[in-house]
């Protein structure tokens, strides 16, 4: 199957990426896109661990930073205990592994690191994350994986309100149920709930795609029910098995949602999922 | 933002609840470093009162003209108003210059002393229960806590609060907990903002309610009394606030032997919970449950309209 017909059949638009900044700035096949000048060479095999429980969170990321510099690739933080704004702003491949909990804003603004997180997060984890990917064993607070524009985000446990709010790209994942006005002016990416959600899913969505297997409490304005396609159910198996998660009813009592908004200020879309203009 | 945090141990276990609620309370002092206040249930005595009033703000105390002579003529004033309703003091203690906390027995209707002692000019009356006591002041959970000797406080469950002033000033008068007024052991700490504030309170003071602040959150503790007085039990008073009052909040109410948490429907404010088979613990933030416990423990949100209540 070629490229395009998959693009089509997953429902993706063919739009050209015509914007200023991908004509001026980017191109595909150059490699300084997608590595940033002042990023550490890192070796994986090269693994660190130091004990966060007394520091300081500015002493924290200021470390994580000097054992990236001297090449580590594998940095395990021990003790986080919630401590908020922990592992943001990583512009770097690593292996980042917290042993225990974090507290709000943690990971946020990130671009390439794999974190694991063997506790809970608190409030607005992962915000504005670009790119890599962040597990979270236990349950995640309120804005989880708000404005992510790429990467992938998995919380095994439950979240709080408004998951992916802003969501620009990206997946996230959420195993347990997750609170209101998740999806709120959700704009491009895919979320996965396993679980139930709470009122106005999706509301004021203008893109991007929701797949939920609990029960829906209700739906926001602008979210659509549409069929769940072949293509839809191999992306949700790959995902899920990715991150060894399943369905609790299986791959085919999920429910795929979308936007049904007719997006009329919008003419340079980036590829992206079929919109159910009403 | 304001941080609240609350406590209970389960099963009428008693522990240091002072020096645990202080702990949380200064983990949260970067939510509001204004004032910070405490409600903090204690094992208390059978047919003993305790009261908890101030007869002056802290910043009268360094400017009031005369204030000095007036925080004493006041203060003798209230002894002399709760021995003509029949009290009987046991003991009194000086907690700060213009904070006082006094034992005391009474048979009476306790609304009625309750407000002739707050009839004098100057004097508030922070709470009064059985085994509520009230702490508030400007200045961080330590300073306050230190201040009013809060370590070694041993009771039950806990509420409290840490301040940033946003709707109305920096004071004592407006510093949380709110005591449920006339209702003793009943108090509430808030985070939010209510935006029927002034259509609430109207209603509430038609039928006899008295408010002493601006404060939003007071109309909580207010209305809270309100539903108790109409016959409702905590929980049932708790979702039907989540009805009736309308904004963004979420707030923690306690009694002598009950702890409760309510959020709005939109889950606009941060709570995070924690509950073992003999202790639960709720806060803003997780760092300050954290502080009383620093191995790895499990927490979680609750969600948008939740109302939940432990008892001690």
């Amino acid at each position: 199957m070629g490229s395009v017909s998959t693009s089509h059949e997953m429902g993706l638009h063919e739009e050209q990426l015509a914007g200023r900044t991908q004509q001026m700035y980017f191109s595909a096949s150059e490699e300084e896109n997608f590595t940033y000048s002042w990023s550490y060479e890192v070796d994986f095999d090269k693994a660190a661990e130091f004990d966060a429980a007394d520091m300081e969170i500015s002493d924290i990321n200021l470390k994580i930073r000097e054992l990236m510099k001297a090449g580590h690739g594998t940095i395990t933080v021990q003790n986080p205990r919630a401590k908020h704004s922990l592992g943001v702003g990583i512009l770097n491949r690593l292996n980042l592994k917290f042993e225990g909990s974090l507290g709000y804003f943690g990971c946020g603004l990130i671009d390439g690191p794999n974190v694991h997180i063997t506790g809970r997060v608190g409030w607005s984890c992962a915000e504005n994350m670009m790119a890599g990917t962040i597990v979270i064993e236990k349950n995640a607070g309120s804005l989880f994986g708000a404005a992510i524009r790429g990467g992938d985000l998995v919380c095994k446990g439950q979240a709080g309100a408004r998951v992916g709010i802003d969501q620009k790209g990206g997946t996230i994942i959420v195993g347990g149920s997750v609170g209101a006005f998740t999806g709120f002016m959700m704009q491009r990416g895919r979320m996965i709930i396993l679980g139930d959600t709470g009122d106005n899913l999706g509301d004021s969505m203008y893109d991007g795609t929701i797949y939920v297997a609990g029960k829906i409490s209700s739906l926001g304005v602008d979210c659509v029910e549409t069929e769940l396609t072949d293509l839809d159910r191999k992306y949700l198996k790959g995902k899920l098995d990715l991150y060894g998660m399943e369905a609790p009813n299986g791959i085919d009592s999920i429910v795929k949602l979308t936007s049904g908004k007719q997006l009329w200020n919008y003419d340079n879309l980036e590829p992206t999922e079929k919109k159910l203009v009403l | 933002m304001c941080g609240i945090a609350g406590l209970i141990w389960k099963g009428g276990t008693t522990s240091d609840i002072g020096s645990e609620m202080t702990q949380m309370l200064q983990a949260l002092k970067h939510r509001g470093p204004d004032s910070t206040g405490f409600a903090l249930y204690g094992e208390g005595s059978e047919g003993v009162f305790v009261l908890r009033f101030k007869v002056a703000e802290q910043e009268e105390m360094r400017k009031g003209f005369n204030i000095h002579r007036q925080v004493i003529e006041r203060r003798k004033t209230v002894g002399e108003r709760m021995q003509e309703m029949g009290a009987e003091i046991i003991d009194q203690e000086e907690a700060t210059e213009y904070a006082f906390r006094y034992h005391f027995k009474f048979g009476g209707d306790l609304k009625r002393l309750i407000d002739y002692i707050e009839d004098i000019d100057g004097v508030e009356i922070l709470s009064v229960g059985k085994g509520l006591e009230l702490i508030k002041d400007l200045g961080d959970a330590k300073t306050v806590s230190d201040q009013y000797g809060l370590k070694g406080f041993v009771g039950t469950h806990a509420i409290g609060h840490t301040r940033m002033a946003t709707e109305s000033d920096v004071d004592i008068r407006s510093a949380h907990p709110y005591w449920a007024y006339p209702f003793s052991d009943v108090s509430v700490v808030h985070n939010g903002q209510l935006t029927n504030y002034w259509t609430k309170r109207r209603d509430l003071e038609r039928r006899g309610h008295r408010f002493m602040s601006n404060c939003d959150s007071e109309l909580i503790a207010v209305y809270i009394a309100d539903r108790i007085n109409h016959g409702d039990e905590l929980e049932a008073a708790m979702k039907r606030s989540i009805e009736q009052l309308d904004g963004v909040f979420t707030y923690l109410v306690a009694t002598s032997d009950q702890l409760g948490m309510a959020k709005d429907v939109m889950a606009a404010k941060p709570m995070v919970l924690y509950e073992s088979d003999e202790f639960v613990g709720l806060a803003s933030e997780e760092v300050a449950i954290r502080s009383i416990f620093p191995r790895e423990i499990d927490t979680w949100d609750p969600y948008q309209g939740e109302v939940k209540v432990w008892a001690a």
